[in-house]
């Protein structure tokens, strides 16, 4: 039904790495990634011949029709999922050594706060697993409810939160523990324009301070444009990369930076990536 | 509240079909003694009157309706019989009488609540036995379930003589049994609730490299906690009516069933009739107080009951 995108011959884009050396800010490197569900209804290519590099720093953000495996990717980041087949190293390590060695904060395309934890206590899930002192914990969930403007809501329950705060709280606890990467599945998705737009502004800025690897999936070109410095389009069935966009913004962003030439001229090159993975283009 | 006029509504509807039927129920006992007494009945022999229901000759006797509310040695005893009954047992009577009901109360609530305990403990063990471990999974659910199909009226003698023979007595063989029917419940909801935490909820636990017992303490258990709610409500009820069949077939002398029994042995149905409303109240006045603890546990973990 989908006929073979032109796109799919151009392969990602590999920036020359000036650090071939054992000294490599790589964070995450895909190659010839593959996956395949076994389901009852037969396999489920979800990921197919998948190349990324990602360096340290980067802002990555994935975009892509929905079931082109956008999530599935970010899992095997994460060590959730294991590859048919294919390379995967983050930081040097197995994804699965990764995870335990806590490299990453996730933050999952719904909230998934535990009912039973106030926010706070939410928050302080992972750091009691990680063994935080008592004072430690405090400062820090103070911190992070600062960061998502959620302060005073530290004793309320998730239900006496609104969708989009409840999504704010898990941004707030995926940033607790001081990962050096984040990997956010469509954190944003549930939001109005305006508090996304406000929220946008916050992760940029809390990006630059704290030179964190950001991996973040979404549907909304302008929200890909606006946060990456590299834009992986996705097309689906099998989900593969179809075009990877270094974006050439400055890493200071205003918002109104999205009414400039070169902004336009980023998404619309997105624009024709979505549209030649949906064979189409 | 909202379940208040329901609940009335049904409760007046049983009374009435109850105080309906004592007339037929009792008609041939009134009779027969009202005739001794000198009053006019008709058909006016016993035999006669076998030829009728008990519907038929409250009509051709309706002046003897009201005596078939105030027979000593009633069929179907009326609710103000029983009500009396209760009202001297449980309020009149000192405590240490024998005809006490609180004391055969406690007599049987003693043994209910340390089977109850019992099971309990052992359903939760067992629970995290089955979710943590395939093995028990796939050995214990089978026993457990097999153990509720051996009718507990069959098993309670057996147990008792069994610990009987073994120098065991007392409260402790009561309990066997009462734990012995409040366990399968506990297993059946833990297993549920430690299971029911979802994929992103058990995802997130392994994005910060926790532990297996970090899991269980700070998910699993958590998330059982209205299943268990809803479970210790079905067994704390069972516990009671296992304690009250192990009091039945074995010449208990005291104890809820122990009232039962001799009611029935010595043709005192009131008395029978009595016992069992005061058991009935009790296990309400139980599952009430656990579901009391439910509402306030469960508010204090912000959740509401499952
Ligand atoms: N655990 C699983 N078992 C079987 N198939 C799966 C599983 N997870 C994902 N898939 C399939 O893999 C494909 C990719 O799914 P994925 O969730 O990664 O898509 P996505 O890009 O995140 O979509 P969306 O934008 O809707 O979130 C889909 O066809 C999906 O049905
Ligand atoms: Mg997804």
């Amino acid at each position: 039904m989908y006929e073979r995108p032109k796109l799919q011959s151009l392969t990602p884009s590999t920036t020359p790495t000036q650090d071939a050396d054992g000294l490599s800010p790589l964070v995450i490197r895909a190659s010839n990634l593959d996956l395949t569900f076994q389901t009852n209804d037969g396999p489920v290519h979800a990921l197919k011949d998948v190349n990324l590099e990602v360096n340290k720093g980067d802002f990555v953000s994935f975009i892509g029709p929905s079931g082109c495996g956008k999530t599935t990717f970010l899992r095997c980041i994460a060590g959730l999922e294991t590859p048919t087949s294919g390379a995967l190293s983050v930081n040097g390590m197995t994804p699965d050594d990764a995870r335990r060695a806590r490299a990453y904060g996730y933050v999952f395309q719904a909230a998934g706060l535990y009912p039973w934890r106030t926010i706070g206590g939410n928050i302080r899930l992972p750091l009691e697993i990680m063994g935080f002192s008592k004072a430690e914990m405090g400062e820090r969930i103070k911190r992070v409810l600062n960061l998502v403007d959620l302060e005073g809501f530290e004793k309320k329950f998730p239900w006496q939160l609104s969708g989009g705060m409840q999504q704010r709280a898990s941004i707030a606890r995926a940033l607790a523990f001081d990962a050096d990467i984040l990997l956010m599945d469509e954190p944003f998705g549930a939001l109005d324009e305006i508090v996304r737009d406000h929220l946008n502004e916050q992760l940029l800025q809390l990006w630059a301070r704290t030179e964190k690897t950001i991996a973040f999936v979404t549907h909304s070109i302008p929200e890909a444009v606006y946060l990456s410095t590299k834009i992986v389009v996705m097309s689906p069935r099998p989900g593969r990369i179809s075009d990877v966009i270094e974006s050439s913004l400055p890493r200071d962003r205003p918002l109104s930076i999205r009414d400039s030439a070169e902004f336009i001229a980023i998404a619309n090159r997105v624009r024709d990536g979505l549209h030649a993975g949906h064979g189409q283009g | 509240m909202k379940s208040f006029f329901p609940v009335v509504t049904v409760v007046a509807a049983v009374l009435l079909i109850w105080i309906i039927a004592v007339v037929p129920m009792n008609m041939h006992l009134t009779a027969d003694q009202a005739q001794r007494d000198g009053l006019a009945v008709s058909p006016d022999t016993p035999i006669a009157r076998q030829d009728f229901s008990g519907l038929g000759l409250a009509v051709h006797n309706s002046h003897l309706i009201p005596l078939t509310y105030v027979n000593v040695r009633p069929r179907l005893p009326s609710p103000h019989q029983i009500a009396i009954e209760l009202y001297d047992t449980v309020i009149d009577k000192k405590i240490t009488s024998k005809r006490s009901l609180v004391y055969h109360g406690w007599v049987t609530l003693a043994p209910t609540l340390l089977g109850f305990a019992i099971g309990t403990l052992l359903g939760i063990m067992l629970a995290v036995g089955i979710v943590f471990s395939r093995v028990m999974d796939r050995s214990v659910m089978p026993w457990a379930i097999v153990s509720q199909t051996i009718p507990i009226l069959a098993l309670a003698p057996m147990i008792i003589v069994v610990m009987g023979a073994a120098g065991i007595q007392g409260i402790l063989p009561k309990a066997v049994i009462a734990a012995y029917l409040s366990f399968f419940p506990v297993v059946v909801g833990m297993v549920k609730g430690l299971r029911s935490p979802e994929g992103m909820q058990l995802d997130l636990l392994r994005t910060y490299h926790s532990s297996n017992s970090q899991g269980f303490w700070k998910l699993r258990l958590p998330a059982s906690t209205p299943y268990l709610f809803a479970s210790l409500k079905i067994g704390i009820s069972a516990s009671l009516i296992g304690t009250i069949v192990a009091e039945l077939p074995t010449g208990a002398k005291a104890g809820f069933g122990a009232r039962m029994l001799v009611g029935d042995q010595y043709g005192q149905p009131i008395l029978s009739w009595a016992a069992l409303f005061a058991a009935a109240i009790t296990a309400a006045a139980l599952v009430g107080i656990i579901g009391m603890i439910e509402r306030g546990t469960l508010r204090q973990m912000g959740m509401k009951p499952a």
